[in-house]
């Protein structure tokens, strides 16, 4: 598939790194408003999700397979179990504890492991739509080519 | 209570499309309806009158809230449909390039 | 020691996707890892049974205690009926991944293989463990979703198109349990299962009650491969790769199909006769059915998969004969015994009917073919293959010295006990018919003449491994009907289920 015209393609460039700075927003402001993890993280795929649709095949021509994407996702989940299981060996013995040190309500560095997890997950919800996006669009390119 | 009527209504227009459609893309789209009439009753359930969003600020005190437990599920059931809605579609995809046709009445290879 | 009991959901869990990072570079590495985590776990769930679950363990998820007596954190529960079922599940979960060391060189991408097989058994673990119903509605779409791309493994026309089925037919079942949840969270301002009992039983319930109860009767019966809810059964079950086969029909009906209607109908809602009544006259609807529709099959998955349903059946008439006395207020030894019956069918059939799906994929890797008029003469050229499905097949049409017998044994006897003549009689001709349908199976594959002219050799090893030690499970789970082998394992989870709704009491001690 080819790219779109240049006009749409200047005005992606702009526009995904101002969407990718509200996902972060949304993502790390996720125990003050409302939004968090996978709504951030939708967000987050969206702005990659843009480029690759205004770019057309181009961008993705020299990959077989979308391993990137796939390797952030399993990487960002095993980060959220092992911050789980931290949990456990710190503070009392179970699983998914609060333990980090929670400071008052409305700020931005508060309550504990929260944020932490929210930014893992949002990674991880974003890694997964990409891949999800590439393994749809090469398997289309796969099909072209014959 | 006519509220919780549409939504159910809103199922049957669902289940109706995954009944009678005979094209694959159109009976995804009518589970994706179902999934979300059933999303929208779980958030009406937890309203009460005269109730602010569920956010805690510096400025309220003793505020009445709408139910928050019923939005954190909806959250939840909302990423599982996605997962649904992408698995559903993948094999839709992959079907359309062994059959040539996106018909189910001719996608019968299966018998007895 | 109870703190170790979310491993049985987090190591599945983190093996899914610590398999795809390393699987690039190590060779093997997803194979090892998994039997080595499966082994664990059953292992792990062997000293839970053996040490003993006198009360159950309740695991407080975040370690968020109780606030006011109203419990707010996610309960892990486990108790004995949870325990019998995660032997189950880690087991055969273990046999098929070692089994499936072999068998998977016929397909090209193992890493996504492994790594969505412990992702349906994290699933699996997480819906039997689990004491909160929103919590077992995700657990319970991560099984499923997992199945679904399990049973499409080998992307051919048949295989997908089962799979479509499926996906359609189980997301719609998926809907109907959330929706049930939804009802019940309004009736009932909680999501936990021991508080939604404790105040189901104050209340006047009705009309809204008997909705939830037959919405959630729907949605799981579905998943359970129940009579008239079949139909996504035979097609998903024979596409399927054998392993598979195997977990989907030996443990996956099992986990998220009976077990969720046995916790929520004997623990969490009060015993009504009209429901009772509904369970019964579903299991013998699927006890006949589907041994009829069985006879006339001549694809061996296809054979096997309606097999399921009807053996599915003697299950749910064990545990509905027990629900019936129980509402009726008879005579509780009998209950006790019917139950029983049924829970140890329950296990027996995921020992021999996936013994049964691991000889099918032996014999189509070794000849090619899932048709029994194509085959012929195997016993001589496959002699592991052919002892051990002579010994499922035995098992399964309930002769002795095999476990079939003894636990068929017990629902007829509990049936004519509790005056139920007609499933009885029921009973025992589904059974003989069961026993013409195998010895078809057995003719057709093993005793007939050869047809084949190429030379047939024996299966690889870890194939004829898993088979071998689950032909030994068959002969060796004949002994627990003897009552100090039954104490350890079968009594605790019988007694889980008799005391209905003080079940709550000792999770939340109100």
């Amino acid at each position: 598939m080819k790219g779109l015209t240049p006009i749409v393609k200047k005005v992606a460039q702009l526009m995904s790194g101002i969407i990718f700075m509200y996902g972060i927003y949304i993502v790390v402001h996720g125990h003050l408003t409302p939004g968090g993890a996978f709504a951030g993280g939708i967000i987050l795929a969206g702005s990659f999700i843009l480029l690759i649709l205004a770019f057309g095949s181009e961008v993705i021509k020299l990959r077989k397979e979308e391993t990137g994407s796939s390797f952030t996702e399993s990487v960002a989940i095993l980060a959220t179990i092992i911050l789980a299981t931290a949990g456990f060996f710190a503070g009392s013995m179970v699983f998914f504890n609060n333990y980090l040190p929670k400071g008052t309500v409305g700020e931005l560095v508060s309550a504990g492991a929260i944020p932490l997890y929210n930014i893992f997950i949002g990674v991880e919800v974003a890694a997964a739509i990409v891949t999800i996006f590439l393994a749809l669009i090469i398997f289309k390119e796969e099909e072209e080519e014959r | 209570m006519t509220v919780f009527i549409m939504c159910f209504i809103l199922f049957l227009v669902g289940l109706y499309g995954v009944l009678t459609r005979r094209n694959l893309i159109k009976i995804v789209i009518s589970v994706t309806i179902m999934e979300f009439s059933v999303f929208l009753f779980l958030v009406l359930i937890g309203y009460i009158e005269n109730g602010l969003a569920p956010i805690l600020t510096e400025e309220l005190n003793n505020p009445v809230f709408v139910d928050p437990l019923p939005q954190a599920m909806v959250l939840t059931a909302i990423v599982i449909g996605l997962a649904t809605s992408a698995m559903l579609l993948a094999i839709a995809i992959r079907l359309y390039k062994k059959y040539g046709t996106f018909d189910i009445r001719k996608i019968n290879n299966l018998k007895g | 020691m109870s703190n170790l009991v979310p491993l049985f959901v987090i190591l599945p869990l983190a093996t899914a996707f610590l398999i795809p990072i390393f699987g690039r570079f190590i060779e093997g590495f997803q194979k090892s890892l998994l039997s080595l985590v499966l082994l664990f776990l059953t292992i792990l769930a062997i000293h839970f049974i053996v040490a003993g679950i006198g009360q159950p363990i309740a695991y407080q998820v975040g370690g968020w205690s109780p606030e006011n007596g109203i419990p707010i954190a996610i309960y892990l529960v486990l108790d004995g009926l949870s325990v019998l079922l995660l032997l189950i599940i880690s087991l055969i979960g273990f046999l098929s991944t070692f089994y499936s060391i072999s068998y998977i060189r016929k397909f090209t991408s193992q890493n996504n293989f492994f790594a969505l097989l412990s992702l349906m058994i994290a699933g699996m673990n997480g819906v039997v463990l689990t004491g909160d119903m929103f919590n077992m509605y995700v657990f319970l779409e991560i099984a499923v979703i997992a199945s679904y791309a399990l049973v499409a493994f080998g992307i051919e026309r048949t295989e997908l198109e089962a799979s479509f089925k499926y996906q359609v037919l189980g997301g719609v079942a998926s809907l109907l349990i959330l929706f049930a949840i939804g009802l019940l969270y309004w009736k009932t301002q909680t999501l936990n299962m021991a508080d939604i009992a404790n105040v189901l039983k104050s209340g006047n319930n009705g009309l809204f009650l008997v909705f939830t109860q037959v919405l959630l009767i729907a949605g799981f019966g579905l998943k359970a491969a129940m009579i008239p809810f079949h139909a996504w059964l035979p097609d998903a079950h024979s596409s399927a790769p054998s392993p598979i086969s195997a977990m989907l029909s030996g443990v996956l009906i099992k986990a998220v199909g009976i077990y969720a209607i046995l916790r929520l109908f004997f623990n969490m809602f009060a015993i009504s006769y009209e429901i009772s009544m509904v369970i019964t006259v579903i299991g013998t609807l699927s006890m006949v059915v589907g041994v009829f529709l069985a006879i006339g099959q001549w694809d061996l998955k296809r054979l096997l998969a309606y097999h399921s349903i009807s053996q599915m059946g003697y299950v749910i008439i064990g545990v509905g004969m027990g629900m019936l006395i129980l509402a009726e207020g008879g005579d509780r030894s009998i209950a006790s015994l019917a139950i029983a019956g049924g829970l140890f069918h329950l296990v027996n059939h995921a020992v021999f009917k996936g013994l049964l799906f691991l000889n099918s994929g032996a014999i189509e890797y070794v000849t090619g073919t899932r048709n029994l008029k194509m085959m012929g003469g195997l016993f001589k050229s496959l002699p592991v293959t052919s002892t051990t499905a002579l010994g499922a097949s035995l098992s399964i049409s309930g002769i002795p010295p095999f476990n079939g017998f003894f636990s068929k044994l017990v629902i007829i006897v509990a049936a004519i006990q509790g005056e139920f003549y007609l499933l009885a009689v029921l009973a025992i001709v589904v059974s003989i018919v069961t026993l013409a349908s195998f010895m078809k199976f057995q003719r057709y594959a093993f005793f007939n003449k050869s047809k084949f002219t190429r030379k047939i050799k024996e299966v690889p090893f870890p194939m004829c491994f898993s088979m071998v030690v689950l032909v030994i499970l068959c002969l060796g789970l004949s002994l627990l009907i003897f009552p100090g082998i039954r104490d350890i394992i079968l009594t605790p989870a019988v007694d889980v289920l008799m005391e209905t709704t003080n079940y709550s009491s000792a999770i939340i001690g109100m």
